[in-house]
């Protein structure tokens, strides 16, 4: 434990003291100060986020490469085409995997685990077939179906080809069961496609997660109000949660996804308010005597928000427990603050946006100390969200394009370095992470009003969740 | 992929628009020549008599002189219409004057502009003639002063009518000159406000134009409201009279994308309190 602490503190350290874009410059100037101890850790975290942004957009290491064979039945062979185009196409939508073409493998395919030769020799086909040219597939997955009993089985496997010893190649080997039609091979197809998913750290968590957002209209007085509404993570089941008549804006998701705050204007100035999601229900919460409460955010554990306040006169930073009581202000910047994000995986880092003449994303530790501008200055930078590793986050930048022209970004706090996701369709702001780490939502306004769509982390797979209306500022909590 | 010439990659498409284009221009040269002809226009009235014999006036009375003096006259004051007309039989003047002298005058107070026509008859014909008094309003007197009790309006409208947006620069709380300008006279107006409904309060309102994010948008806006709010204490309207509130980017005033409206937006704006 202690051990930990002291390895977050180094990565603080490292965090504040490193120039923009000076990954591999820094050891050198701390180890004068600092113990052999942190030197060491330094090392540590430098080879940690030594990771180029762009391979890990594009999966670590680049993505699987899978050969899905085509299974065959044996008295269920008229159901098998429903089957192998379900799996096919589930994994190929996850985003997760390069998907090897059909056409490249050999003729003859493995059925079952014992069809494998091992690795000292004896009949059976080879792994490296499968790993080499022209295939090149990190990994096989093969096996078949049977009517038994009237149901429908499934002998699913999958198999690391890199693996010389057939044992250790085995990822994992699963028996599932459904009925014997063309629905029992379908859903059987999305079980294995899940648990396949799962195993590579996909996108299987992503089911039950939940989207809030705002949707905006006019009301009977011609005013602009907007309600916070929920729906599930692929656009279905959209539902209206918040029925103030006011502007109630800029929801944020507790890490449980059991609590929801937001900004609301119901008692005339912008005040933060808190909802249990589950029963909808109004939670108490503390606002300070001010003009402005307002862009709440939880730290990781739930405990405690961040927000901005202009208690003190100027909006900036202050944190408090979740009820809003026994708050304190955390920077002193002569600039408007807003939007604290805390870091996932270290509470004691928090990004941040602030002015003064042009709005960029900015880092510090709770204390307020160690204030550090993240992005370039370039354009306006804005809506910091960090990836569940605690280590990319994705923001909203007009770097390139025209005043207000915002795009979606991903930067490694670590190196700096940054990869841009969308290219001028509309503007495209509030980038919120999956839980899954690989997925996205956003808001663009690229079909004309504001509409929520998802995405890849590579950019690909743009899918719109929203289509009527005026609907902004999404957040993914995983209920 | 590779890119090919604009015109190589279009060209069956442009081959179908010459074609088209001809098939438009034959069918509308066909319909041109089976149109029937128009109509001619019906034939001019036939002529009245007297004008046959080249001599219109011919035997009619003579209208040497029909005026009015002065020709413009303010509301209340006189004017005199002098006429004289030779071989009538009968002289009439409109405008309740009735049946006349050949030759005379006529004092008259017309409450608006008035054009008199004389009409001098014999058995040959008529004669008129028209003469025209072009009556103006006289320059009405000050109003009564605003904070007259009786013209003082709701709260609302006056607030909505006596005060004026205060303007900003973009991504500025800076109070320019303008707006300087804008918000003294807000005062004096905020002090005749608060004179007439001694326990309204009013909101400064901050609004940011579409550009920032909308969460740094709340705190500039923010801003403004409380730039404007000190700028009104200073000229000394009580603090605990106004009450700041920002509504970012949540509320614009217009939503076109150009200066003209993004200025219209970066706004100090006034409204009535709770």
């Amino acid at each position: 434990m202690q051990k930990m602490m002291r390895k977050i503190k180094s990565r603080l350290y490292r965090w504040r003291s490193l120039p923009p874009a000076g990954l591999f410059r820094t050891p050198a100037a701390k180890t004068a100060s600092g113990t052999w101890l942190i030197a060491l850790f330094l090392t540590l975290a430098a080879t940690v986020f030594a990771q180029d942004i762009v391979t890990w957009i594009n999966g670590a290491g680049g993505k699987p490469a899978l050969a899905v064979i085509d299974f065959r039945g044996s008295g269920s062979q008229q159901l098998m085409s429903a089957f192998n185009s379900t799996l096919f196409n589930d994994l190929q939508g996850s985003g997760l995997f390069d998907m090897k073409s059909k056409s490249l493998f050999p003729l003859n395919n493995p059925q079952r685990p014992e069809d494998l030769r091992p690795e000292d020799g004896g009949q059976g086909f080879a792994l490296p077939d499968w790993a080499g040219a022209p295939v090149n597939a990190s990994h096989l997955v093969f096996g078949y179906t049977a009517a038994q009993n009237g149901a429908l089985v499934l002998y699913g496997n999958v198999y690391d080809t890199r693996q010389q010893n057939v044992q250790s190649a085995q990822l994992f080997s699963q028996r599932y069961s459904g009925s014997l039609d063309e629905a029992g091979a379908i859903h059987a197809a999305h079980e294995f496609a899940n648990d396949i998913i799962m195993k590579f750290g996909g996108s299987a968590s992503l089911l039950g997660s939940r989207i809030y957002y705002v949707s905006k209209h006019t009301n009977a007085k011609k005013e602009a109000v907007g309600e916070i509404m929920v729906m599930d993570w692929d656009g279905n089941n959209q539902k209206q949660l918040t029925r103030l008549n006011s502007l109630s804006i800029m929801p944020a998701i507790s890490a449980d996804g059991s609590r929801l705050a937001f900004t609301s204007y119901a008692k005339g100035t912008p005040r933060i308010m808190m909802l249990d999601t589950l029963t909808g229900r109004s939670l108490p919460f503390y606002n300070q005597e001010a003009s402005l409460n307002a862009n709440a955010s939880f730290t990781p554990d739930g405990k405690q928000i961040y927000y901005a306040s202009s208690a003190a006169g100027l909006p900036q930073i202050y944190t408090s427990s979740i009820d809003g009581q026994g708050f304190r202000r955390v920077s002193h910047r002569d600039a408007v603050e807003s939007e604290p994000k805390v870091n996932p995986k270290n509470p004691n880092l928090l990004l941040f946006t602030s002015g003064p003449r042009s709005e960029q994303i900015y880092q510090m530790n709770s204390e307020g100390v160690g204030v550090e501008r993240v992005t370039n200055g370039e354009g306006e930078a804005s809506n910091p969200a960090w990836n569940p590793d605690g280590v990319h986050f994705a923001f909203a930048w007009t770097s390139g394009y025209a005043k207000g022209d915002f795009n979606i970004f991903v930067m490694d706090i670590g190196s700096h370095q940054y990869v841009q996701l969308t290219h001028g369709e509309g503007k495209n702001e509030n980038p919120s992470w999956a839980p899954d780490g690989r997925h996205l939502v956003f808001a663009s306004t690229r079909k004309g009003k504001s509409q929520i769509y998802t995405m890849l982390a590579d950019g690909s797979q743009v899918k719109a969740l929203t289509t009527q209306g005026d609907n902004e500022t999404p957040v993914w909590g995983v209920k | 992929m590779t890119k090919y010439p604009y015109f190589l990659l279009n060209k069956p498409l442009r081959n179908k628009a010459v074609l088209t284009l001809a098939m438009v221009m034959v069918l509308m040269a066909s319909a041109c020549s089976k149109k029937t002809p128009i109509p001619p226009p019906p034939p001019p009235a036939p002529a009245p008599a007297a004008n046959t014999n080249g001599n219109t006036n011919a035997g009619r009375p003579v209208v040497a002189d029909f005026s009015v003096e002065p020709s413009s006259v303010e509301r209340g004051q006189t004017a005199v219409l002098r006429w004289n007309v030779t071989g009538a039989t009968n002289v009439a003047i409109d405008n309740g004057i009735g049946t006349v002298e050949g030759t005379g005058n006529r004092r008259v107070v017309p409450a608006a502009t008035t054009t008199y026509t004389l009409t001098a008859g014999n058995a040959s014909g008529e004669t008129t003639r028209s003469a025209t008094v072009t009556v103006t309003s006289p320059v009405p007197p000050p109003p009564p002063a605003r904070n007259n009790s009786g013209s003082r309006g709701t709260l609302e409208s006056r607030v909505q009518s006596d005060l004026r947006d205060a303007l900003y620069d973009y991504d500025s709380n800076n109070v320019r000159d303008d707006a300087r300008a804008a918000l003294t006279a807000d005062a004096d107006a905020l002090k005749r406000i608060f004179a007439d409904f001694p326990t309204a309060t009013v909101n400064v309102e901050g609004h940011c134009d579409e550009r920032g994010s909308a969460e740094y948008n709340l705190g500039l806006g923010d801003r403004r409201a409380t730039s404007a709010r000190d700028f009104l204490v200073q000229l000394g309207i009580p603090a605990d009279k106004l009450k700041t509130i920002s509504y970012g980017k949540e509320r614009p005033v217009c939503t076109e994308s150009d200066e003209s409206c993004w200025q219209r937006n970066r706004r100090a704006h006034f409204s009535v309190g709770q």
